[in-house]
């Protein structure tokens, strides 16, 4: 039998929120965190921004040899093992691994560079030479490990927006594989910083505009018209609970079940049944039913269709479960894309404490085609007992993961 | 450019790219990396900006003139004596 894993730390940064109280507080007090944007060559537009101190755990050096989505990465992380308790100054850094989700790298950093020469006629002698280390792919897990002399494994993983949970299960595998001690694991995102996604969204009739900026994104609305794109990051410090427990670690939630699997159908339209599907598996690892879920979390993006198709795959999974809630995260903070599936987790995770589950803002209409039994908008609500969240997060070419956490009971889980 | 211009333009690039130092009190004869943290990948740096900032090309086995504040503005000064 595979070792149980359960979250220890958390270290995020979001549109609303630097660590997970704020970010909490923030879901509960219905405050949102999405700013009017302008970006070179697209334009105006709405972005959510975050306002983390990078110089809290980097030198000034250090932030300009690098990228913000290693600084947003090597906030998390110290955050998230600060977070932890764990005596950082004793662990061993060889066992500890670092496994970050990101939906795209290194487009910040090209764009910079082509806009940087276009300035000299496009003569190659000037781009810069920290153009390789900042956009290989693993750079962003790369940047903790040299910021906090990590010397266990570490790399990225590229799941488009499905990215922040296949953080999250990798890093319970490899503790399961005894590859590491302790597992850094999550996903991050800079792609408020290209323009090329700004323009791409917009160009296939998917970027959200409003004349309110804090309305723009608006999953699951009868008004919604779009995606507000968003940085952020939420890196958990995971560790197999025997160990979390000898050192009595305060324990988040417990990783009962996950699932990630592919639609096979289109780069980008979604696959309701591949989508209820990857729940099922889920669900049956974790050996729970629909109706011992209390919280959903969707991805709902604000698309017109995406939401739409997601609802239609919960509807055939959450059959007759009158105590499962849903909610969407992304009203609040846009979609932070690769640290999207984490975050929002993120923020459903106090819920086991304080059984509250946070509502959906900007959601003033739902949509029929979006209408889910025990949606909450308005006002949090406060549920009788939360025991199991599920996270949901689907991402382009078809990838989809969900996650399942249940609060932490001595015991069998 | 005198060469106390090129001083000034040379300090300018290196706290561009060694922000955390203090240079107020940089000594010109003392080697650079004696007296600040500066890799290779900086040495990289500032021969760029040279590069960017007054098309001023230094050939690969010429950044050892690099070395300190003083062989630096003796290395540029006929490079830069028209600017």
């Amino acid at each position: 039998m595979l070792e149980r894993v359960v979250i220890t730390g958390v270290g995020l940064t979001a549109p609303n929120g630097n660590n997970l109280s704020e970010f909490r507080k923030a879901l509960l007090e219905g405050r949102g965190g999405i700013l009017d944007y302008e970006i070179r060559y697209f334009g105006k537009t709405h972005a959510g921004i975050c306002d983390f101190d990078a110089q809290k755990y980097q030198t000034k050096k250090e932030i300009r040899r690098g990228t913000r989505a290693g600084s947003i990465s090597i906030y998390c992380a110290h955050e998230a093992v600060n977070d932890s308790g764990i005596d950082w100054e004793s662990v061993d850094k060889s066992r500890v691994g670092v496994y970050v989700g990101v939906t795209e790298h290194g487009n910040v950093e090209t764009e910079n560079e082509v806009y940087n020469i276009s300035k000299y006629d496009y003569d190659t002698s000037m781009w810069t030479h920290h153009h390789n280390p900042r956009t290989v792919a693993n750079n962003p897990a790369g940047e903790i490990t040299l910021n906090m002399k990590i010397s266990g494994p570490h790399y990225t993983l590229g799941a488009a927006c499905a990215a922040g949970n296949t953080g999250l299960i990798q890093g319970m595998q490899m503790l399961q594989l005894h590859e590491c001690d302790l597992a850094i694991a999550g996903g991050v995102s800079e792609s408020i910083h290209t323009f090329g996604i700004f323009a791409a969204f917009d160009n296939q009739g998917a970027l959200a505009s409003n004349s309110d900026p804090l309305k723009a994104s608006r999953p699951l609305d009868v008004n919604r018209n779009g995606i507000v794109v968003s940085e952020g990051g939420c890196l958990f410090t995971l560790e197999r609970l025997s160990d979390a427990q000898a050192r009595g670690a305060k324990i988040y939630g417990e990783i009962v079940g996950y699932a990630i699997n592919s639609d096979a159908t289109d780069f980008v339209l979604p696959n309701p049944e591949r989508q209820a599907e990857c729940i099922e598996k889920a669900l049956e690892k974790a050996g729970l039913r629909p109706q011992d879920i209390d919280i959903v979390n969707l991805h709902a993006t604000g698309t017109h269709s995406g939401d739409a198709q997601e609802c239609a795959g919960l509807r055939k999974v959450f059959v007759d479960c009158p105590k499962t809630h849903f909610n969407a995260t992304k009203g609040f903070i846009g979609h932070a894309m690769g640290a999207a599936g984490a975050l929002e987790l993120a923020g459903n995770l106090p819920a086991f404490d304080d059984s509250f589950c946070h509502a959906c803002l900007n959601l003033d209409e739902v949509d029929e085609e979006c209408a889910l039994p025990n949606l909450v908008t308005g006002e949090p609500k406060a549920l009788e007992n939360v025991t199991c969240i599920l996270n949901t997060s689907f991402g382009m070419l078809g990838i989809n993961s969900v996650v399942i956490i249940k609060k932490f009971t001595e015991g069998a889980n | 450019m005198t060469k106390e211009e090129i001083r000034e333009a040379v300090l300018d690039i290196l706290s561009d790219v060694a922000p955390d130092e203090d240079l107020s009190d940089l000594k010109d004869n003392v080697s650079f990396r004696e007296q600040m943290e500066l890799d290779s990948m900086d040495f990289l740096d500032i021969v760029m900006e040279l590069r960017r900032r007054f098309k001023v090309n230094i050939p690969e086995e010429e950044y050892t003139a690099l070395g300190s504040m003083d062989s630096t503005v003796e290395y540029l000064a006929p490079k830069m004596a028209d600017l």
